[in-house]
C-alpha cells in the first residue's frame, strides 16, 4: 500500500569544517513505506536526517514535504510539520510521567494555565492504544522505571501523538533484545500500515530483510547505491564497503613475528561477560566483532580493571594479575585507548603535552619534576610527538584545538610511555577523517611489531577484518567463534547474529 | 611583546592600576611601612586563596576554611592561655587538626560521593559548633607573645625594605611552596587533570581518592597557618573566620581560576587576593563604611566570572 | 539507563526518615519522663518554631527544582525584615507600602539572579553568592541595629491565632498547598520540572527555558522577603544580621535535599521539604529534651546535614560530586 512520495530531498550538500558531509544526496520515501538508509559510521546518515528535520541547515539541494518545499532551520518547524526523529539518545525525562513526556512543551491547558491532565492522559491512551496490547506501561507511569524498548516505544508515541507522516529511526536497535527487536518491528509494521513513511537507519542486514521496501546506501557523503527492493545482502555489502581495502590497511603479521602468550584470560565473567577464554599473543592484532551490546566494551574495560571480572583468572607473562582498577591494569602492562575521547581520554583544557605526560605523571613519584619524570621527560615527549606527525600550532596548545586524529595520536603517545605489553584500542577511528585512518591502522600495526599483543574493538566491521590477524566474534558477553585474516564480512555477521538466530526460531 | 601583553591574565594589570590609585590617594603606602603593613594584612588572605585553589582546581570547594580559621584561634587561644612554652605543640596539634579536617571532608566527597559544597558546608556548621562548644560562645584565654610573633612582629632596621613583617615572610614561604608544589610537581598536573576531566585522569592512571585528599588537607592547613597569623595581629574573637572562605574563593575566581576545575595558577590567585585587598584598601581610604567591602566583593566575584566566560568563549576554548 | 523503582524510594525516604525522627522523639521523652511534650498540638508547635525556615525552604525547592540553588536568601530575609520594619515605623497605615516595598525587592533580586545566570551563563552559587554579599554590604551600611519597629497589627502574622491554631503556621501550609497545586497542576509548573529534570529536552521541545529559570528564582527570592515579614513581626523589628544569624541559606538547602529533592533538579517536591523541616525541627526537640547543648547541637546538625545528603547520593548516581 505504497503511496504519494511523502518527502523528497534533492542534491543535498554540506560541509563542516574541514569536511564535506553530504555530497549532493538525493533521498526520498513514500507514504506507507519503510526505506532503510544504510552505510558505515560516519558515511553521513545522520546527518542527512539532521538536515531533513533542521537540527542542521543545508548548503545545498531542497527538501519537499508533501510536494511543498520546505527549509527548517529548527527541529521544532519539522516537528509542526509531521517529521519525527528518534534519536538514539532518547530526549526523554526519567522522572516524569509517559503523558508528561510525549506532551513536553506543549502540555494542553485549561484556564489559568492547570495544565489539563484529564486530555493528556486520555490522548497519551489513545496512542498508546495504537500499539495493542504491546505496551505494558500506563500513562502515569514514571518513564525512569521503563527498560529500554518501553521508552522507545514512548519516542515513538510521542512521534504519534505529533501526528507525524514521516517518521525517521536511528539505530532503534542498538540497546535492543531480541523479543524486543520483534516487538519493535511489529510496531513499525503497523506505522506502515497506517500510512506513514518511515526510513529506517541501520547497519544490520536481518533488520533490513525483515522490515524494508526500499534501501539506500550511503558512504562517505555520497549515495553509493538505491535499491527499489530489498536486493542481495552481498550487493549491500559491497555498496557499503565499495573501497580498495588493500592498501589501505597494512599487512597481517608474518607467522615468525607472533611471539609468546602475554595475556591470558581463563573463564573470566562478569556480569556482562561469561566463559571468556582468550590468549593475546605479542605481534598479534586481535579484533573483536559482534553487534552492539555483544560484550565486546564490556571485555575492553574487564580487561582495564574499569569494570573487573569477577570469576575467572588473567595471567600476564604467565603471572596471575589482579586487574581490579585502571591503575593496577596500567601498572601490570595493560594500556587502553578509549572511544569516547573527548568524555574519557582527554583533559581538554590543558596542552598536548599535559596530556601526552598525563600516565607518565600519574605513576611517578607525586612530588618529581612533571617534565623530568623516570617513565618519560617532556623532550622524549615531544620526540614521540613528532615520530608520530602530530600536528598542532604548538605542543603547548589546549588539546581541544586539535582534530581527532592528532588527538588521539597524543593519547596514544600517553600510553606508549608507559610501555605496556597490551594495548586494547576502542573504536580507534571515531570521528576521524578517511586519510587519517590509514595512519592510525600503520601504527597499530607498529605497535605489534614492537611486541605488544593488540585488541582492537571497532563498531566498524570491515576495519576489525582489515586491521586483524584474528578476528574473535562475540554475542551476548560470550566469545562464540574465531576467524584468521582474510575472513569475509558475511562470516563475520553470520557468526555474530547466529546464536540470536537460534533464539528466534526456538 | 605585544601578543604576550594580550594573553597576560588581566589580573595583574588590575593589580598594578589599583597600587597607582592607592599611591596617589596616600602617599604613605609608598612607605615601606605602608606597602608592607598592606601585604601584612593580605597575608592570610592569600594564603587561604592559594589553599582553596587547590580544592577549586581539583573540581570543588572548601567552604569550611573560614570556621577553621576561627577554630584556629578560639581553640589555640583556650589551650595555650598564655603559656609561651606550649606554643609549638599548640600550633602542632593546630595543624593536624587542619590534616583531619581536609582528609574527612575529601573522603566524604570521594567515598560518600556527597557534592563537596554540602559535605563541606556541613563540616563549617559542624567546626563553628566545635569552636562555640569549645569556648562556651564568648572568646577565652589568650595568645601568648611567641604565637603572636607571626602575625604581629616587625623586623626592623632592615636596609631598603627598612621593615619586614614576619607575616610577610610566611606568606612568601607558604605561598612559593604552594606554587612549587601545584605548578613543577607531578602532583600538581594530576590534580589539574582530576579538575578538568575526572574519568579521563583516572583512565590514565591518576589515583583520584589521593590528589583530592591532598587538596583539602592543603586547603585546610593553609586555614590553619592564615588563623596562626590572624590570632597575632587581630587577636581572638568568635567571628575572625567569618566570611573568608568566600573572600578565598573570590580571590580564586579573580585570578582567572575556573570554579568545577582544570585551570587555575598560584600566581594569579595571589594577585587576586591582593586586588581584592587592595580594593579594601581603596574603599577604606576613599572613606566608604566597611559594609561596602561586601557589596564590592560580590560585585567583582560575578564580574570576575562574566568576563572569564567571555574571554573563553571568545578565544573559542 | 536500567530499570530502576527510584520514584517510591525518593518518595518515601523522607517520610521514612520522619518517622524515624518521631520514633526518637517518643522514644526520648518517655526515657526522660517528659511525656507531657508527646501532644499534637506540641508536634504542630515544633513545625511553628520552624515558620521561617519553612517559608525559605519552600521558595528554595524551586531554585533547586531547576537544578540551580540560591545563596543569597539569607541576606535577603535581613533586608526585607530591616525594610518593613524601618517603612512602617509603628504605623500600621505603612503596613501595605511596607509589604508592597519588600515584595518587589523580592522580585527585583529574583530577576537580577535570574538574569546573571541565564544571560551571563554564571554558575549559580557565584552568582546568588555575590549576590549575597552585595545585599549583605547594602543594608550593614545602611542600618547597623534594630530598624524601626511594626505595628502592633503586623504582629498578628507571627502571634495571631485562628481556632487556636498559629496564623503563621496555617500560613505555611497554605503557601506549600499553593506551592504544591502550581508544581502539580500547573503549565509553568510542569515546566520547572522538565527544565530541572533535562534542559536539552527542553529547549528541544520549544520551551523557553530561560524565562523558566528566572521564574524559580523570583519565586524564591519572594518567598525569602516572605520570611522577613514574618521575622519582622515576630521579633517586632528587624535588625541587618537576622537572615545570617538563622543560617536560612544553608538550613534551607539542607532541609529540601532532606526532603528528597535532587540537587541535579527535576526531582522533589514542597511536601518533602515540609517534610524536611519537621525533621530538623525534630532534631532540634530531640536535643532540647536530651538536654544536649545549644553548641553541640549545631556539631551533629551539621554532621546530619552531610549524612543525609551521602544518603542521597550513595542512591541517585545523578548527583555529581
Amino acid at each position: 500500500m505504497t503511496g504519494d512520495i511523502a518527502f523528497e530531498m534533492k542534491d543535498i550538500t554540506k560541509t563542516f569544517p574541514g569536511i564535506k558531509a553530504l555530497d549532493s544526496v538525493s533521498f526520498a520515501a513514500r507514504a506507507g513505506e519503510v526505506h532503510a538508509l544504510v552505510g558505515e559510521n560516519g558515511a553521513g546518515k545522520s546527518t542527512l536526517m539532521k538536515v531533513l528535520s533542521g537540527v542542521y541547515q543545508a548548503d545545498g539541494g531542497q527538501t519537499f514535504l508533501f510536494g511543498k518545499k520546505v527549509r527548517f532551520s529548527h527541529p521544532l518547524e519539522s516537528l509542526a510539520q509531521g517529521v519525527s526523529v528518534i534519536y538514539q539518545e532518547f530526549s526523554l525525562l526519567p522522572d516524569r510521567t509517559v503523558a508528561e513526556n510525549i506532551f513536553l512543551g506543549r502540555e494542553p491547558t485549561l484556564r489559568w494555565g492547570v495544565l489539563d491532565s484529564h486530555r493528556m492522559r486520555t490522548e497519551t491512551q489513545d496512542v498508546l492504544a495504537l500499539f495493542g496490547d504491546r505496551h505494558q506501561f500506563e500513562p502515569d507511569t514514571l518513564v525512569g522505571e521503563l527498560d529500554v524498548a518501553q521508552q522507545q516505544m514512548v519516542e515513538i508515541a510521542k512521534a504519534l501523538s505529533l501526528n507525524a507522516r514521516v517518521i525517521v529511526m536511528d539505530e532503534p536497535t542498538a540497546a535492543l533484545n531480541d523479543t524486543e527487536c520483534e516487538l519493535l518491528f511489529q510496531l513499525v509494521d503497523d506505522l506502515r500500515t497506517q500510512g506513514r513513511s518511515i526510513v529506517y537507519i541501520t547497519h544490520r542486514m536481518r533488520e533490513i530483510r525483515r522490515l524494508a521496501d526500499r534501501v539506500t546506501v550511503i558512504k562517505d557523503g555520497k549515495v553509493a547505491a538505491s535499491f527499489d527492493d530489498v536486493p542481495e545482502t552481498a550487493q549491500i555489502v559491497e555498496a557499503m564497503v565499495g573501497r580498495d581495502i588493500g592498501h589501505f590497511y597494512p599487512d597481517p603479521a608474518n607467522p615468525d613475528e607472533v611471539g609468546e602468550v602475554i595475556l591470558a584470560v581463563r573463564n573470566g565473567g562478569n556480569d556482562r561477560l561469561f566463559d571468556i577464554n582468550l590468549d593475546l599473543r605479542a605481534g598479534h592484532i586481535t579484533g573483536f566483532a559482534g553487534v552492539q551490546g555483544a560484550g565486546r566494551t564490556a571485555l575492553a574495560l574487564a580487561l582495564f580493571g574499569a569494570d573487573p571480572f569477577d570469576r575467572g583468572e588473567v595471567t600476564i607473562d604467565g603471572q596471575p594479575a589482579t586487574l581490579t582498577s585502571p591503575r593496577q591494569a596500567a601498572k601490570a602492562g595493560i594500556a587502553m585507548l578509549p572511544g569516547d575521547r573527548k568524555a574519557d581520554g582527554l583533559v581538554l583544557m590543558q596542552s598536548v603535552r599535559d596530556n601526552g605526560m598525563l600516565s607518565a605523571r600519574a605513576f611517578s613519584p607525586a612530588l618529581g619534576h612533571p617534565d623530568k619524570t623516570p617513565i618519560s621527560t617532556l623532550d622524549q615527549m615531544d620526540r614521540a610527538f613528532d615520530a608520530f606527525d602530530l600536528r598542532a600550532a604548538s605542543y603547548e596548545a589546549e588539546i581541544q584545538s586539535l582534530s581527532g586524529g592528532n588527538q588521539q595520536k597524543a593519547i596514544v603517545a600517553r600510553w606508549l610511555s608507559l610501555k605496556p605489553k597490551v594495548l586494547i584500542f576502542v573504536e580507534p577511528t571515531r570521528g576521524i577523517d578517511v586519510n587519517t585512518k590509514a595512519g592510525i591502522y600503520a601504527q597499530m600495526r607498529e605497535l605489534a611489531q614492537a611486541g605488544a599483543a593488540v585488541m582492537a574493538i571497532s563498531s566498524d566491521l570491515p576495519e576489525v577484518l582489515g586491521i586483524s590477524d584474528r578476528v574473535l566474534v562475540m554475542s551476548d558477553g560470550k566469545i562464540v567463534a574465531e576467524f584468521g585474516h582474510g575472513v569475509s564480512e558475511a562470516e563475520v555477521m553470520h557468526a555474530a547474529t547466529e546464536a540470536h538466530l537460534e533464539l528466534e526460531a526456538s | 611583546m605585544i601578543n604576550r601583553l594580550k594573553h597576560m591574565n588581566p589580573v595583574f594589570l588590575v593589580l598594578l592600576l589599583l597600587f597607582v590609585a592607592i599611591a596617589i590617594l596616600s602617599p604613605y603606602f609608598l612607605q615601606p611601612a605602608g606597602y608592607m603593613n598592606f601585604f601584612k594584612r593580605a597575608a592570610p588572605i592569600a594564603i587561604l586563596a592559594v589553599g582553596q585553589l587547590y580544592v577549586i582546581n581539583s573540581g570543588g570547594f572548601d567552604l569550611s576554611a573560614g570556621a577553621l580559621v576561627t577554630l584556629t584561634v578560639i581553640g589555640s587561644s583556650i589551650l595555650l592561655d598564655g603559656d609561651a612554652s606550649a606554643t609549638w605543640w599548640v600550633i602542632t596539634a593546630m595543624l593536624a587538626v587542619g590534616v583531619v579536617v581536609g582528609t574527612v571532608n575529601a573522603l566524604v566527597v570521594s567515598w560518600l560521593k556527597v557534592p563537596s559544597i554540602i559535605a563541606t558546608l556541613g563540616m563549617m556548621i559542624t567546626l563553628g559548633g566545635v569552636a562555640l562548644t569549645w569556648s562556651g560562645g564568648a572568646p577565652r584565654g589568650y595568645l601568648p607573645e611567641n604565637f603572636r610573633f607571626f602575625g604581629r612582629y616587625l623586623i626592623k632596621d632592615l636596609p631598603v625594605i627598612k621593615i619586614l613583617p614576619v607575616a610577610v615572610i610566611v606568606m612568601v614561604v607558604i605561598c612559593a611552596a604552594m606554587w612549587w608544589l601545584m605548578h613543577r610537581t607531578n602532583y600538581g598536573k594530576r590534580l589539574v587533570a582530576m579538575g578538568d576531566n575526572p574519568k579521563a585522569a583516572m583512565l590514565a592512571g591518576v589515583p583520584l581518592t589521593q590528589t583530592r585528599v591532598v587538596a583539602f588537607v592543603m586547603s585546610s592547613v593553609s586555614a590553619v597557618i592564615a588563623g596562626i597569623l590572624l590570632g597575632g595581629f587581630a587577636g581572638v574573637s568568635t567571628d575572625v573566620g567569618v566570611g573568608l572562605e568566600l573572600q578565598a574563593i573570590t580571590a580564586a575566581v579573580i585570578g582567572g581560576a575556573q570554579l568545577l576545575g582544570g585551570r587555575g595558577t598560584v600566581g594569579a590567585t595571589i594577585a587576586g587576593a591582593l586586588v581584592l585587598q587592595a580594593m579594601f584598601t581603596l574603599l577604606n581610604i576613599l572613606g566608604f563604611p566597611k559594609p561596602i567591602r561586601d557589596v564590592v566583593q560580590g560585585l567583582i566575584l560575578i564580574s570576575a566570572v562574566v568576563i572569564a566566560g567571555y574571554r573563553r568563549r571568545r578565544s573559542g576554548g | 539507563m536500567k530499570r530502576f523503582g527510584r520514584k517510591n524510594l525518593s518518595a518515601l525516604a523522607p517520610f521514612l526518615l520522619l518517622l524515624v525522627a518521631i520514633a526518637i522523639y517518643v522514644a526520648v521523652a518517655i526515657i526522660t519522663d517528659q511525656t507531657q511534650y508527646l501532644t499534637v498540638e506540641n508536634l504542630l508547635g515544633l513545625l511553628g518554631r520552624s515558620i521561617a525556615l519553612g517559608i525559605t525552604a519552600v521558595g528554595q525547592t524551586f531554585a533547586i527544582l531547576i537544578a540551580s540553588i540560591d545563596l543569597s536568601v539569607a541576606n535577603l530575609i535581613s533586608v526585607s525584615a530591616v525594610l518593613a520594619s524601618a517603612i512602617m515605623s509603628g504605623d500600621p497605615a505603612m503596613m501595605l507600602p511596607a509589604v508592597v516595598t519588600v515584595l518587589v525587592v523580592g522580585v527585583v533580586v529574583g530577576l537580577i539572579n535570574g538574569l546573571v545566570i541565564t544571560q551571563f551563563e554564571v554558575n549559580p552559587l557565584i552568582a546568588t553568592l555575590g549576590m549575597a554579599l552585595v545585599l549583605q554590604g547594602l543594608l550593614s551600611a545602611a542600618f547597623n541595629n534594630f530598624a524601626g519597629a511594626v505595628p502592633d497589627e503586623f504582629q498578628t502574622f507571627a502571634y495571631g491565632q485562628v481556632g487556636g491554631v498559629s496564623v503563621s503556621l496555617l500560613f505555611l501550609i497554605g503557601l506549600t498547598i499553593a506551592a504544591w497545586v502550581f508544581l502539580r497542576f500547573t503549565k509553568p509548573g510542569s515546566n520547572i520540572y522538565s527544565v530541572g529534570g533535562n534542559p536539552e529536552a527542553a529547549k528541544l521541545a520549544g520551551m523557553r527555558t530561560t524565562r523558566v529559570v528566572i521564574t524559580a528564582h523570583i519565586i524564591c527570592s519572594v518567598c525569602a522577603t516572605i520570611a522577613g515579614l514574618y521575622l519582622a513581626s515576630r521579633l517586632q523589628s528587624g535588625a541587618p544580621w537576622i537572615g545570617r544569624d538563622g543560617v536560612y541559606d544553608l538550613e534551607s538547602i539542607a532541609v529540601v535535599v532532606i526532603g528528597g529533592t535532587a540537587l541535579s533538579g527535576g526531582r522533589g517536591g514542597v511536601w518533602g521539604t515540609l517534610m524536611g523541616v519537621m525533621i530538623f525541627s525534630l532534631i532540634d526537640s530531640i536535643f532540647n529534651l536530651a538536654g544536649v547543648d545549644a553548641f553541640a547541637k549545631q556539631i551533629l546538625r551539621g554532621v546530619i546535614i552531610v549524612a543525609a545528603v551521602a544518603v542521597y547520593a550513595m542512591r541517585s548516581r545523578r548527583i555529581e560530586a
